[in-house]
């Protein structure tokens, strides 16, 4: 995958009157990206370096670097605090609903891209409303037919309800995917005796892998962020509150601070979230951008 | 060719769009009728009312209360994360060493969860514990010393809104960059040899060039200016700030709903909020109309 950020430094060189109007104006660039980048990137550092000192560090010298690691705080994030198992929670939300939605979603744009039929440009139109709509509209009566199939504040509720909201994008972005593959590998199949359900699986979907890949960045990203609905749908009383998510446990962690007071150890917790997104990113960076960009740029 | 086919249509289809027909298209039809209903929750007591969870909402100050904020959002979102994300963008292509450093480094706070980016911030504001105010005394401004910025309701929606900014100019300036990777260099090149200066590059072939992809992501923001739901509810405990300062649309909305029960007239409020951005939506794309520039 080529990357897609790189600019063309040769194309737009600055039109210099001098060779010193050219080093100021270069100066000058180097001092504002120089700034942002400070700017995103301290609060971070600033956070992370909080997260091992003592409480009475965190009051009293905020500038100060920690005297002694506290890797304590780490544990009681951890465990007290309950971070793992949030953790935990959402994995076992995010991996089922990821594979299905990736899956679900192949298999209707490849019917909605290859064949002709009838229905087929309803189904399509009406897979594109689910794109417009806010979110916000569907909360209240979504919640009440959630009640009413007892799937409140169960992993497989919050899955499905996953699954549903992903599929108009994924949908929409893999159809224009598989509109690209040409028909002839189907016709070249078939002769050779493969039915329909192996030409999808064996010919088309491997092909798709470059789609499959971006989406699964793309819908990977807003699951493991999304609060909305978790919010909505897992509502757990506040002292059982074992069906949580990463997202909602944070929130929580938060608020409350106002009773009890452990700031190493929500530093600690957000640490714990914070750290391993980044180098996740780190690591996949242009697939993320291009994944995170895709809407943009095909919409 | 085609044997078989209408089974692996059917089997193909059923699944997906059952479970978008039960958890999105019914929720969302559903929420077309329930907006003109005085409804507690109890099925039993569901009752029309035609309009008049709209005149409420008219007399509602709670509610133009958070609408304006969600007003002033749409005011300052799209020209500030536009304008710099254009400008970051654009000295890029400048001949930039350690270029890439720098664009991962703007996009980071885009991959992280809105919740962490409000939590993070929480700790930043903070009055006491917070680094803004450490850094603040470094300058010795005095009546800033332990300055609430989320207890205070002259200072909370701006610095929530500085959040807003804080996390999106970095995913915007990736989205332009990419554009502009597809404009031909011979019309630089061409310019240049004219005598054009970066300025006039910049805005006589750049802006012109990136055009659609500029109108894309006003789109993205002026709704985004309509949301704000998560990071307006973790900066503020749910409150909508004090003397709801910070209320938005949705956060409202949501403990209407959720804390006074009033299932009905929440969702007359999410209908109104469909209607504005379906309308802000429309605008921008007619008020940026332009001719297509092929290349």
């Amino acid at each position: 995958m080529a990357s897609v950020t790189t600019p063309r430094e040769v194309t737009q060189p600055v039109a210099r009157p001098s060779r010193l109007g050219a080093i100021v104006s270069k100066i000058i660039i180097y001092l504002i990206l120089g700034s942002w980048a400070i700017i995103v990137i301290f609060p971070m550092l600033w956070s992370v370096m909080t997260a091992f000192k003592t409480d009475q560090e965190i009051f009293f010298s905020p500038w100060a670097l920690p005297a002694v690691p506290q890797w304590d705080n780490f544990v009681r994030a951890w465990t007290t605090a309950r971070i793992g198992e949030f953790l935990v929670n959402t994995l076992l939300i995010i991996i089922p609903s990821l594979f299905f939605t990736l899956l679900l979603s192949a298999m209707a744009s490849y019917v909605l891209a290859r064949f002709e039929f009838r229905g087929r440009s309803i189904i399509t139109y009406t897979f594109l409303v689910g794109m417009i709509f806010p979110l916000f509209l569907a909360l209240v009566p979504l919640y009440f037919v959630m009640q009413k199939l007892h799937l409140l504040d169960t992993f497989p509720g919050l899955i499905l309800v996953y699954i549903a909201f992903s599929l108009p994008f994924t949908i929409f972005f893999l159809t224009n995917f598989f509109r690209t593959l040409p028909k002839e590998l189907g016709e070249a199949a078939t002769i050779d005796g493969a039915n329909q359900y192996d030409i999808f699986f064996r010919v088309y979907l491997p092909l798709t892998k470059p789609g499959l890949v971006t989406m699964g960045i793309f819908n990977f990203l807003g699951q493991w962020n999304q609060y909305i609905l978790p919010n909505t749908l897992m509502i757990t009383n506040e002292s059982g509150n074992t069906h949580y998510v990463l997202s909602q446990g944070l929130y929580y962690l938060q608020a409350k601070q106002f009773y009890q007071s452990d700031w190493s150890g929500l530093f600690a917790a957000v640490a714990i979230v914070m750290v391993p997104t980044l180098l996740i990113y780190l690591i996949f960076s242009n697939q993320i951008e291009q994944g995170m960009t895709a809407g943009a740029i095909k919409g | 060719m085609n044997r078989g086919k209408n089974g692996l249509i059917v089997s193909f289809l059923a699944l997906p769009v059952a479970l978008y027909t039960l958890f999105v298209l019914v929720p969302y039809g559903a929420a077309m009728v329930l907006g003109f209903t005085r409804w507690s929750g109890l099925s039993a007591n569901i009752r029309f009312n035609g309009i008049n969870n709209f005149i409420k909402l008219y007399n509602d100050d709670y509610f133009w209360n958070a609408l304006s904020h969600n007003g002033i959002a749409l005011v300052v979102l799209p020209p500030v994360v536009l304008g710099t994300a254009l400008f970051f963008a654009f000295l890029f292509t400048q001949g930039i060493r350690f270029s890439r450093f720098f664009q991962i480094t703007f996009f980071f706070p885009q991959v992280l969860s809105v919740v962490v980016v409000a939590v993070l911030w929480g700790f930043i504001y903070h009055p006491t514990v917070g680094v803004l105010n450490a850094v603040i005394d470094i300058f010795g401004i005095q009546q800033l010393t332990n300055f609430p910025w989320l207890g205070n309701p002259k200072t909370v929606f701006g610095s929530v809104l500085a959040v807003v900014i804080w996390q999106s100019i970095g995913f915007y300036m990736v989205l332009f960059i990419a554009g502009m990777q597809s404009i031909p260099s011979d019309y630089y090149e061409a310019a240049r040899i004219d005598g054009a200066t970066s300025w006039t590059l910049f805005w006589r072939v750049t802006v012109p060039l990136l055009w659609d992809t500029i109108r894309t992501a006003l789109i993205f923001l002026a709704i985004a200016a309509m949301d704000l739901f998560a990071i307006v509810l973790v900066m503020t405990n749910g409150t909508g700030g004090p003397s709801r300062a910070a209320d938005v649309v949705p956060t409202y909305l949501f403990s209407t709903a959720f804390s006074d029960g009033q299932f009905g007239y929440a969702t007359a409020m999410g209908l109104v909020l469909l209607l504005l951005v379906l309308v802000l939506s429309v605008v921008s794309l007619r008020f940026t109309a332009r001719e297509a520039i092929e290349y």
